[in-house]
């Protein structure tokens, strides 16, 4: 019994059941399919997280951040420049860097961005960690303070995206989220 | 075969004193049983804490309750997290590490004022760690990742509790010790005691890795320190917070072990295949850690591929290897007991009343079903974007730690009562039913939560309705639905926590005494009297049908489940 000690003293020179051993061998082998898989995937598949990371002070990456959003900060029709809710929006050049601030309690600022191009996505956070958490194509990244994480995104669908906060950041967490606008 | 007290030496000069157990034949030193008396009641009542939290946890996330206001809600959610993952386990864990040692080698208990001194020092920082939560002032989540700072009474009361737990550790390592030199049993140490001395191991290297992440955090939150990198914390902090889990796994695996063999006389199929597979925790499961990283800045794919695949796939594979050898088992012994007709009457004609069978084999097919699939899932390099930080990991853990650990104590509360406490179980029509309230009710929070956690439902959240938000965000309606679905499930759970604790409490304090001769338990375990000489196993002509059939449709569920993910992650924004 399992809470005796093993009635055959030399327990180790058992043979092995063969029910045992072929369960053994396709646990083994599956297990050594999903590892190829996971490399196979960065050469066939198109979702991969980039690992591009730089060391930034968070005052420094915020200044960043500022001057994106008055260079590239939409207009209206009337030439005026585009805000919602207060917050700007922002066209980041086709295939280039865009800025996305996380701070206690926004995503800030709101980009938009067209379908079907890519754009370097720069996220870093202000404060304390904050989690990227893009809906509803259901895209989560972590976000840290000193830490800056380009993430080459392309967008394959048109609308409005929100951005929620999914990594606990005090008492306002869940007042925490932003915009992500898709155009043709 | 070997019985326990066969051959045992009398006692040299140590003081100890025993008693023989009736039921079992099993010697029990006297200290040794009064800690693990204590440590289980103090297991209990922080699972009753925590449950409560829990409950009202999963009462807030409901969107038509929610119940508490947000910061109270963020409280509870910290305390949930330390009193049931860390207190209610660990204390627990430290009275199985007792039995497996002290008990079942029939050894005296090596240095009972070490082992009350580290249960005091467990108590101390158990309440202290309320105390610091319930102040309002450290609702970090149990996490507590930095520049996010808790009262540093939070921290200092985490390392107490973990020191507390070593010296725990320590005497359960002297009391092999003692056990080997004193001859009280005979060859190799017995499956059960392998897994504890499998999780006492992992238990090292886990308070290791909390002291080396704590004690700067505690210096930190008093000023002594200017800074903790963020990304530095998160990597030391999971060598505890996912070893910790494995500390579970092999305590719960064992536990599976020692109810099969205690219910039903079950024996190991192959004594090397379950103990090798006990090894790969050891080696593998800490590195494994990295799964927690995946949607990180600053690891490269190939850190995050190397040590979620390769090491935790030799770790996933020591779990699979149980999944077959423990039902396996149950099922060679119950059809040596007589139950062979078709692929399954030794399943159908289990003790099915026995809330210590029946609470082990819904932990381990909810184990293995929900929390395995969905952890090998969750800690997939590029799956992981679906999931991280989604409610789909809570979901994944009530899988592992709830249906899968906390259901197995539960089952082997059942056998500690009469056995350690010697009293019999109050009220045996609840006590049948509760494995299955609470098991079907942690099971469906677990799954809900999964199908939440899929539609995008952030963990750790008050209101995925996101009224104060700034830009506003609606889930889908089936998201709603799975949050309210997790609440009645949640209730379900907590009905059976509270049968559970009504039962054992009245049985320690009112049940019938089992001490005296001719007194019968309720819920008999397995006749070894009537125990045939069949060492199956070892004449090759073991079938073992139905067992074959459950893990083929076990690993038919996983790999369908694998893909149909992969699918779901080939339709998303590309990213790279």
């Amino acid at each position: 019994m399992a809470i005796t000690p093993p009635s055959n003293r030399l327990w180790w020179k058992e043979p092995i059941h063969g029910i045992e051993l072929g369960w053994i061998v396709i646990a083994f082998l599956w297990g050594l399919f999903m590892f190829f898989f996971m490399i196979a995937w960065h050469f066939i598949g198109e979702q991969n997280l980039s690992t591009e990371t730089y060391k930034v002070k968070p005052e420094r990456y915020q200044e960043r951040v500022e001057a994106f959003a008055a260079e590239f900060q939409a207009q209206d029709a009337d030439g005026q420049p585009l805000e919602e809710n207060g917050v700007p929006v922002v066209r980041p050049p086709v295939g280039g860097d865009a800025y996305i601030l996380a701070r206690l309690w926004e995503f800030w600022p709101i980009l938009e961005l067209k379908k079907g191009e890519s754009y370097r996505i720069h996220l870093s956070s202000a404060d304390w960690q904050h989690g990227f958490s893009l809906q509803p194509t259901n895209i989560n990244i972590s976000v840290h303070p000193g830490y800056e994480h380009v993430v080459t995104l392309t967008p394959t669908g048109t609308g409005d995206f929100g951005i929620v906060c999914n990594e606990f950041c005090g008492v306002g967490h869940h007042t925490m989220t932003g915009r992500i606008r898709v155009v043709e | 075969m070997t019985s326990i007290d066969h051959g045992a030496a009398p006692v040299s000069g140590a003081g100890a004193r025993y008693r023989v157990c009736r039921f079992t034949g099993l010697k029990v030193d006297s200290s040794a049983e009064a800690l693990i008396k204590v440590n289980a009641v103090a297991a209990v009542l922080f699972l009753a804490l925590g449950g409560l939290m829990g409950l009202l946890v999963a009462l807030t996330r409901w969107p038509a309750v929610q119940l508490l206001d947000a910061e109270l809600f963020y409280l509870v959610l910290t305390g949930h997290g330390a009193n049931v993952l860390l207190f209610w386990i660990i204390f627990f864990e430290i009275a199985v590490l007792y039995f497996a040692s002290s008990v079942i080698l029939g050894s005296r208990l090596a240095t009972p004022w070490l082992a009350w001194l580290g249960f005091l020092l467990m108590v101390a920082g158990a309440v202290m760690a309320n105390y610091a939560v319930l102040r309002g002032d450290s609702s970090v989540m149990f996490t507590s990742y930095p520049p996010m700072q808790a009262s540093h009474w939070f921290y200092l009361s985490l390392i107490i509790f973990a020191v507390g737990a070593l010296v725990s550790v320590m005497v359960f390592f002297g009391t092999l010790v003692v056990a080997k030199a004193e001859n009280t049993y005979d060859g190799s140490v017995p499956l059960v005691t392998f897994g504890a001395i499998t999780a006492g191991i992992i238990a090292v290297f886990t308070l290791a890795s909390g002291a080396v992440i704590l004690i700067p955090t505690w210096l930190w939150s008093l000023g002594l320190i200017s800074n903790i990198d963020s990304l530095m914390y998160k990597v030391v902090w999971w060598g505890m917070g996912h070893s910790s889990q494995q500390i579970n796994v092999s305590a719960h695996v064992a536990i599976w072990y020692a109810i099969g063999a205690m219910v039903l006389g079950a024996k190991p199929l192959s004594e090397k295949v379950s103990r090798t597979a006990f090894l790969m925790y050891i080696l593998f499961l800490q590195l494994a850690s990295a799964h927690h990283l995946l949607a990180e800045p600053g690891m490269s794919s190939t850190w995050k591929i190397v040590n979620t695949s390769y090491m935790m796939y030799l770790a996933v594979m020591g779990s699979m290897i149980h999944g077959l050898t423990v039902p396996g088992a149950i099922e060679a012994a119950q059809r040596r007991n007589g139950f062979t007709r078709g692929a399954f009457e030794w399943l159908t004609k289990a003790p099915w009343g026995n809330p210590a069978f029946s609470g082990m084999f819904l932990s381990l097919v909810m184990f293995g079903f929900i929390g395995g699939i969905s952890g090998v899932v969750l800690g997939t390099e590029q799956l992981n974007v679906l999931m991280h930080n989604t409610i789909y990991v809570p979901g994944h853990f009530h899988g592992t730690v709830v249906a899968g650990t906390t259901l197995a104590f539960m089952a082997m509360t059942y056998l500690v009562v009469p056995l350690i406490f010697q009293r019999d179980i109050v009220w045996p029509t609840l006590a049948k039913w509760q494995p299955f309230l609470f098991g079907i009710g942690a099971g469906g929070i677990s799954l809900f939560m999964m199908g939440a956690g899929t539609l995008g439902v952030a963990r750790r959240h008050w209101d995925i309705s996101l009224t104060d938000a700034a830009h506003a965000f609606e889930y889908p309606a089936a998201a709603y639905l799975m949050m309210g679905l997790n609440g009645i499930f949640a209730i379900l759970a907590a009905i059976g926590g509270v049968v559970f604790i009504l039962v054992v409490v009245a049985s320690i304090l009112i049940g019938p005494k089992l001490e005296g001769p001719g007194a019968k338990m309720r819920f008999p375990l397995h006749d070894q009297s009537r125990e045939a000489v069949a060492e199956y196993g070892s004449h090759g002509t073991l079938k073992l049908p139905g067992t074959i059939i459950l893990v083929g449709i076990f690993f038919a569920c996983f790999v369908l489940y694998y893909f149909v993910n992969w699918k779901y992650l080939s339709e998303l924004w590309l990213f790279r």
